[in-house]
């Protein structure tokens, strides 16, 4: 199972090691170095390495390299999500994952680490159970530690650990008891040069924010559950009542967590908010290019697209960009050679344009690639599947819970081809 | 490390935050001093925040190990965090100052007692990660305590523990008896102790691979499947590991727990998924391919594989790496989802490329207009590999889909237009494939290519350019000023280029004789005096020898056709992928590598293997369509289109001219012989094809299974010279997991006991793993004991003859019997027998030499490779004349054409090809026996008509009665 871990800053940086076996030496993580100095970008450094008598398995989050050591034939993605499991961790207890936020916090992490695996085999992995044992840092409580000697690290055993809830703890209270769903989607699309979709997919998954006294069981339902047939679901949802009534029956995780994600992949099912009239060209001589961009609604389902942004990728040979947008404002960044145009709200009156004349480095070829736009966009109050809640039900508790459920559609990996 | 310092200067600055950052100030080395002080205080709060200092030291590598004592010193407090903390130095520490770590037993032995089960848990899980033998000696008592404890917690933790202790110690852990108690553990009350109980016995199973630990019968699967429901993601992965090395008994057995599994596919945590897919994929195979429930699982594992497509890039690419086994051995699974395997932008690399592998293995004739227009789309990318891979691959479709060849061909011109230099290069060597797999077709695009001839920089692409120029000189007018121009710096070229430039103006000249011979001089004797690469030098002087001595040979040898090349070249050798869908999820399918090949010190690791289906109505896949699942479906045909020359070369001379009287005395021995000369020859002579055909392992491997002995050494010896050319003119790869056992009949008495003075032998013949065995049953029923055995055989038609001498080492008593098997060769001397298939044998003992003759089904002389090529086949058919057809009815036969044929098979007698008429079937089969006489057969079935027709067509029609009675044995047993 896992042996170490180490964790790289993106320059290349050990900053932070731990064993649950023997110790490995950190000169093992040579072999990782020299890959990501081949590969140029941190982001296409292969996740699974070999070396002569150890494997390396890597993720890449937040700017840090994750890079656990095992030296075992172990299923390398129960580690790779072992790693993102880490990552989740360090961002609820410190509100973030950076090499700063990390090395503000070494003890709590180190403590964290030790409590998550044992011998290399995962051993609290829940935020819930681990909040128990290892409370997250707050100004305010290492001050009253300080005052008055208390304690971080809990000092019985969690509840959670060994009940057929893992995932709960007991004995939680609120005064204001509340749940909250966000049904979020997002659309992964490719569309080709005149506009036609070469692959859509939509990827939503339901958040929930439950903050509820004593051992509620939920019951929601959706008014067309037909609509997922790929679905993946947090260990509190009973698979059986899915799989025979179709609605999602659980005993909640207590704070926020994922309780389903799903997947449709039907693409007339999949509606395209936006579309792209595009014209990029370069000249074949004189340096230079053209690029004029209109974006309009397509399939917004009456609801306006809000914080619509607009990425191009240039050529490395462009030099610079003369461009006018109607609307918004847009930037050129010198080192990695992107076009990002701020749109904001689409306004279906008065379609936005930017349009605008590109200069190539003097003596340059015309670049043979034809960059792709990619798009981000954000349509409040929709889910674009047509997914609806009907109704959430609560059993096991006297008191009436507030219920609330949000939609919001965003864009994920949208690019338009040119 | 200048950035860190600078870091904490930083952090110095603002010390009055309250963050852990104000511990890394022990950098200085009055500090460590500083430190001992505070470790020593009376005050709580400050040893602890002293401690806190230790360990964020130690935690990025620094050196505090001095401080070993006063840290060990606050060990004993009834502060939990303390506590923790202290542990968390120990296990770091202990190693490097064993005498000092023994301070800490007492505390230790202490916890593991405390009412806290938090406190014995904590105690024991850090006790085991102390690696030194002195506390190890001191936690097996507290051990034992803790696997028994009333809680839960403490028995989990207490379960990992013995792994960690097996592997510092793994003598003390058995002679412990504690694996016992871990097994016991399988049948625990909560599930989590289950799942650490499996895990750790995985673990330790790992280093003892037949040690059996992991004993699983349905009981034991029963309560794993349990606590499957019930455990954590991560006990749920180690719990779908172990169940996917058990082999249910039968398909009920295995549709039961594939129902059981589903659930977890729906799991959040995409390990889970990938290990509930790896026990399907395998459990699967046991199902009958009729039942309702296989097309349902088959439709339930496509969603999940798609979702793993939406994580993290870390996960896609371990997914991806798998669904690239999954789709090899069930195309079916994915061939609806082409699309999510389209490549977006901002993809990492290794994402892109493994998605472009699968995306080919998908292509078909229903999506290749989409894939085709994807890949035209990748060839404008940034990415240099990513392109050169997206070119690779349209070429890759043109080879896979005939229909689309035109289009693809056209892509790739599009492409050359561009003039983009390694586009340029990479196409060309794309459609140098393309031309071997169409030759004649396209050759329109020539004039094209040579435009860009000037271009190509890479050793592979002017090795291509100057392959195409050779192969199409006679239309190509100015092809000796291209290949001259190649050969001003011949020198300079790689060897690849060179080896090409030399056979490419061999093949001008045979082609235009009179204008090219001062070329070709030049060039030999550049090859042959001036270069010091032996392989190129040797090549050299072939050609030349051949060309001095018979021009016309040479021309009929080096511009024979040649094979096409196959369809697939990169699927993975199907006991491989056999092999490796056992380890789906596991490292080995991301390596594409069994286990064995990589896993260090692997101590004998077990090669897995699919279980084998217990379908009522199915038979086992014919080889045939086996090893290319993807045309499972599709009868083979019956008329090859392109007649293939190599074979007819190969079959003249392993078949023996129309023979009259007594067979020539081949032994199959010398028949290998033959055949490797004749392989390596004709591979270096062809060199040009042999690199790529070679590549494939498949060849030499699956004949070693085909042989059904690996290890064997006819296998060894066999596999190095056959290469993948030979494979495709044999196609011995076929034999891979089909039933071998060739027909053997049951023992007769041939010598009885009054004949032979008290001596009993009863026999009969077998082959096994390629080698004829002799099995007899020899009884002594006299009143003295015998000794001093020895068999000889007369000559006979086959020159049967013993390989060694009889093994009967121990004197036979009165009324003992004993089993000998006596293992045969065909070198022995040769004359023809009536019947032909009669045995005179003499055995000798310390009593008398007796004499007997029995008949050996001529079964056993069918060698392993017997299968013709269709081409060949069609062809000797059409020559052996109908005087030679022989023609039998086999009655009361109640097998279906495919079971017959796999029966026949197990004896040697191969399927060529198989066509339904009228409701009957007809099988074409072929058998070569040990002296190289190749049996033709067609036999007919009707179905619902228990009688059969064979009609035996030989060049040899004497063998055909023997061969015949074979198939009525064969059939009917």
């Amino acid at each position: 199972m896992i042996n170490s871990l180490f964790l790289i800053s993106h320059s290349g940086d050990i900053f932070l090691e731990k064993h649950w076996k023997s110790v490995i030496s950190r000169s093992v993580c040579d072999y990782f170095l020299e890959a990501k100095e081949k590969s140029g970008d941190p982001e296409n450094v292969a996740p699974v390495l070999q070396t002569p008598h150890h494997y390396l398995i890597s993720i890449y989050r937040g700017k840090l390299f994750f890079l656990s050591v095992t030296q075992t034939e172990v299923p390398p993605l129960f580690v790779i999500e072992f790693l993102h499991r880490v990552a989740d961790t360090f961002q609820d207890y410190f509100g973030d994952c950076s090499e700063v936020v990390i090395k503000e916090n070494t003890v709590t992490v180190y403590e964290l680490l030790e409590e998550m695996l044992d011998n290399g085999f995962p051993l609290a992995t829940e935020s819930n159970v681990l909040k128990e044992m290892i409370r997250p840092p707050t100004i305010l409580r290492s001050v009253v530690n300080t005052l008055t000697g208390g304690s971080n690290v809990g000092g019985t055993l969690p509840t959670g650990q060994l009940s057929n809830v893992p995932w709960r703890r007991a004995g939680v209270k609120y005064t204001n008891n509340e749940a909250y769903f966000d049904v979020i989607e997002e659309i992964d699309a490719i569309l080709d040069k005149s506009g036609t979709t070469v692959f859509a997919e939509i990827q939503g998954v339901v958040e929930a924010c439950v903050k509820l006294t004593g051992m509620p069981d939920l019951t929601l339902s959706f008014m067309n559950p037909r609509l997922l047939d790929d679905v993946s679901f947090h260990p509190c949802v009973r698979f059986k009542r899915w799989e025979s009534e179709r609605v999602l029956s659980f005993i909640p995780p207590d704070g926020n967590f994922r309780l389903m994600s799903y997947h449709v992949s039907s693409q007339n099912l999949v509606a395209i908010p936006v579309y792209v009239k595009q014209n990029i060209s370069f000249l074949e001589t004189g340096s230079c290019g053209r690029l004029d961009i209109t974006i309009g609604p397509k399939q917004t389902m009456g609801k306006t697209v809000e914080n619509l942004t607009v990425t191009i990728p240039m050529p490395k040979s462009v030099l610079s960009v003369n461009l006018t947008a109607t609307q918004g404002t847009y930037t050129f960044d010198l080192t990695t050679k992107a076009v990002l145009w701020d749109v904001g709200k689409l306004n279906p009156q008065k379609l936005p344009n930017l349009r605008g004349s590109i200069s190539i480095q003097t003596g340059a070829p015309k670049p043979e690639e034809n960059p792709s736009i990619n798009i981000d966009l954000k349509i409040q109050q929709l889910a674009i599947s047509g997914l609806k809640v009907s109704r959430l039900d609560m059993y096991g508790e006297k008191y009436k819970p507030f219920k609330g459920v949000k939609y919001v559609t965003k864009a994920g990996k949208f690019q338009v081809r040119t | 490390m200048q950035e860190w310092a600078s870091h904490l200067c930083e952090n110095r600055q603002f010390g009055s935050k309250m963050t852990d950052s104000k511990y890394f100030t022990t950098t200085k080395k009055g500090e460590i001093f500083e430190l001992k002080a505070e470790l020593n205080s009376d005050k709580k709060e400050k040893k602890k925040e002293a401690v806190k200092k230790v360990i964020a030291s130690m935690t990025v590598g620094k050196d505090v190990s001095a401080l070993f004592p006063d840290v060990v010193n606050c060990m004993q407090t009834d502060n939990l965090e303390l506590k923790k903390l202290v542990y968390l130095y120990l296990m770091n520490y202990a190693k490097s100052q064993p005498d000092m770590a023994i301070m800490a037993v007492n505390t230790f032995v202490k916890d593991c007692e405390d009412p806290n089960p938090l406190i014995r848990a904590l105690a024991v899980r850090t006790m085991g990660c102390i690696r030194v033998d002195k506390i190890t000696e001191y936690l097996c008592e507290p051990l034992r305590k803790c696997l028994k404890d009333e809680d839960p917690y403490v028995r989990k933790t207490a379960a990992v523990c013995v792994a960690k202790l097996h592997d510092i110690n793994a003598q003390l852990v058995e002679d412990q008896g504690f694996l016992d108690t871990l097994k016991d553990l399988i049948s625990d009350s909560n599930p989590m102790v289950v799942a650490n109980a499996v895990a750790a016995l995985s673990e330790i199973a790992e280093s003892h691979p037949n040690s059996n630990l992991l004993d699983l019968n349905p009981q034991t699967i029963n309560k794993l499947l349990t606590a499957l429901n019930e455990c954590t993601e991560w006990g749920q992965i180690f719990i779908l590991d172990c169940l996917a090395n058990y082999t249910p008994r039968d398909d009920r057995e295995s549709q039961s727990i594939c129902e059981r599994v589903t659930p977890r596919l729906s799991h959040a945590n995409s390990a889970v998924v990938l290990s509930a897919v790896k026990v399907l994929m395998k459990f699967m195979e046991m199902l009958p391919k009729d039942l309702d429930y296989y097309g349902t699982l088959l439709k339930k594992l496509a969603p999940p594989l798609v979702t793993l497509l939406s994580a993290e890039p870390e996960l896609q690419y371990v997914a991806l790496r798998n669904i690239n086994l999954i789709v090899q051995r069930r195309p079916e699974i994915l061939k609806h989802e082409m699309k999510v395997f389209f490549v977006k932008y901002n993809d990492p690399i290794y994402v892109k490329l493994e998605k472009l592998d699968i995306m080919i293995r998908l292509a078909s004739q229903a999506n290749i207009a989409q894939v085709l227009a994807e890949l035209k789309e990748y060839a404008t990318e940034v990415d240099v590999d990513f392109v050169r891979k997206a070119v690779r691959a349209i070429g890759r479709c043109a080879i896979k889909v005939e229909q689309s060849a035109e289009r693809c061909v056209s892509t790739l011109l599009d492409l050359i237009q561009t003039k983009v230099n390694y586009v340029v290069q990479e196409a060309i060597v794309v459609i140098k494939d393309i031309f071997r797999k169409y030759p004649n077709k396209y050759e329109s695009v020539i004039a094209t290519l040579c435009e860009n001839l000037d271009s190509l920089d890479e050793p592979e692409a002017r090795a291509a350019m100057i392959w195409i120029v050779g192969e199409y000189a006679e239309r190509i007018d100015n092809a000796d000023e291209l290949l001259e121009s190649f050969l001003e710096g011949f020198h300079d070229e790689s060897t690849q280029v060179q080896l090409q430039l030399l056979t490419a103006i061999v093949k001008l000249f045979l082609k235009k004789p009179t204008e090219t011979q001062e070329l070709v001089q030049q060039v030999l004797s550049l090859a042959t005096q001036d270069s010091d690469n032996p392989d190129l030098r040797d090549r050299g002087y072939i050609y030349w020898r051949l060309l001095s001595t018979d021009p016309v040979a040479a021309k009929e040898v080096v511009l024979a056709e040649k094979p096409l090349i196959s369809e697939e070249t990169d699927l993975i050798e199907p006991t491989l992928l056999e092999e490796l869908i056992c380890h789906i999820g596991t490292l080995a399918s991301v390596y594409h590598k069994p286990p064995s090949a990589f896993v260090e010190g692997s101590r004998g690791v077990q090669h897995k293997r699919l279980p084998g289906s217990a379908g009522s109505g199915e038979t086992v896949e014919s080889p045939d369509t086996g090893s290319a699942a993807g045309v499972s479906d599709a009868p083979p045909a019956v008329i090859p289109s392109q007649g293939d020359l190599l074979g007819d070369l190969l079959n003249l001379d392993l078949t023996p001219p129309a023979t009259t009287g007594p067979p020539p005395p081949a032994t199959s021995g010398m028949q290998l012989g033959a055949m490797d000369l004749l392989g390596g020859g004709l591979d270096s002579l062809m060199g040009d094809e042999s690199e790529p055909l070679g590549g494939d392992l498949g060849g030499s491997l699956g004949m070693g299974a085909g042989f059904g002995a690996p290890s064997a050494a006819p296998a060894a010896s066999f596999s190095a010279p056959v290469s993948g050319g030979l494979d495709d003119l044999f196609d011995l790869g076929g034999g891979v997991g089909m039933p071998m056992g060739a027909y053997s009949p049951p023992k007769t008495v041939w010598l009885p006991a009054t004949k032979g003075k008290g001596l009993e032998i009863s026999g009969t013949f077998a082959r096994r793993a390629g080698v004829i065995q002799m099995e007899m049953t020899l009884t002594n029923k006299a009143m003295s004991v015998m000794t001093d055995f020895a068999i000889q055989f007369n000559r006979n038609s086959f020159g049967l003859a013993p390989a060694g001498p009889l093994q009967v080492l121990t004197p036979l008593s009165p009324n003992q019997s004993i089993e000998v098997s006596l293992p045969l060769n065909t070198v022995g001397p040769v004359m023809k027998m009536d019947p032909l298939n009669n045995l005179q044998v003499a055995v000798k003992n310390n009593i008398d030499v007796f004499y007997f003759s029995c008949q050996y089904p001529i079964s056993m002389l069918f060698v392993e490779d017997g299968k013709m090529e269709r081409q060949v086949f069609l062809a000797t058919w059409k020559d052996i004349s109908n005087d030679n057809e022989a023609q039998f009815q086999i009655k009361d036969c109640h097998l279906s054409s495919d079971a017959a044929s796999n029966k026949l098979q197990g004896s040697n007698i191969f399927t060529i090809a198989k066509r339904t008429v009228d409701g009957q079937d007809m099988l074409y089969q072929s058998t070569k026996l040990s002296n190289g006489i190749w049996v033709l057969a067609e036999l007919r079935v009707q179905t619902g008509n228990p009688t059969f027709t064979v009609c035996l067509k030989c060049r040899a029609p004497e063998v055909s009665q023997c061969v015949f009675q074979s198939y009525e044995a064969v059939l009917k047993n």
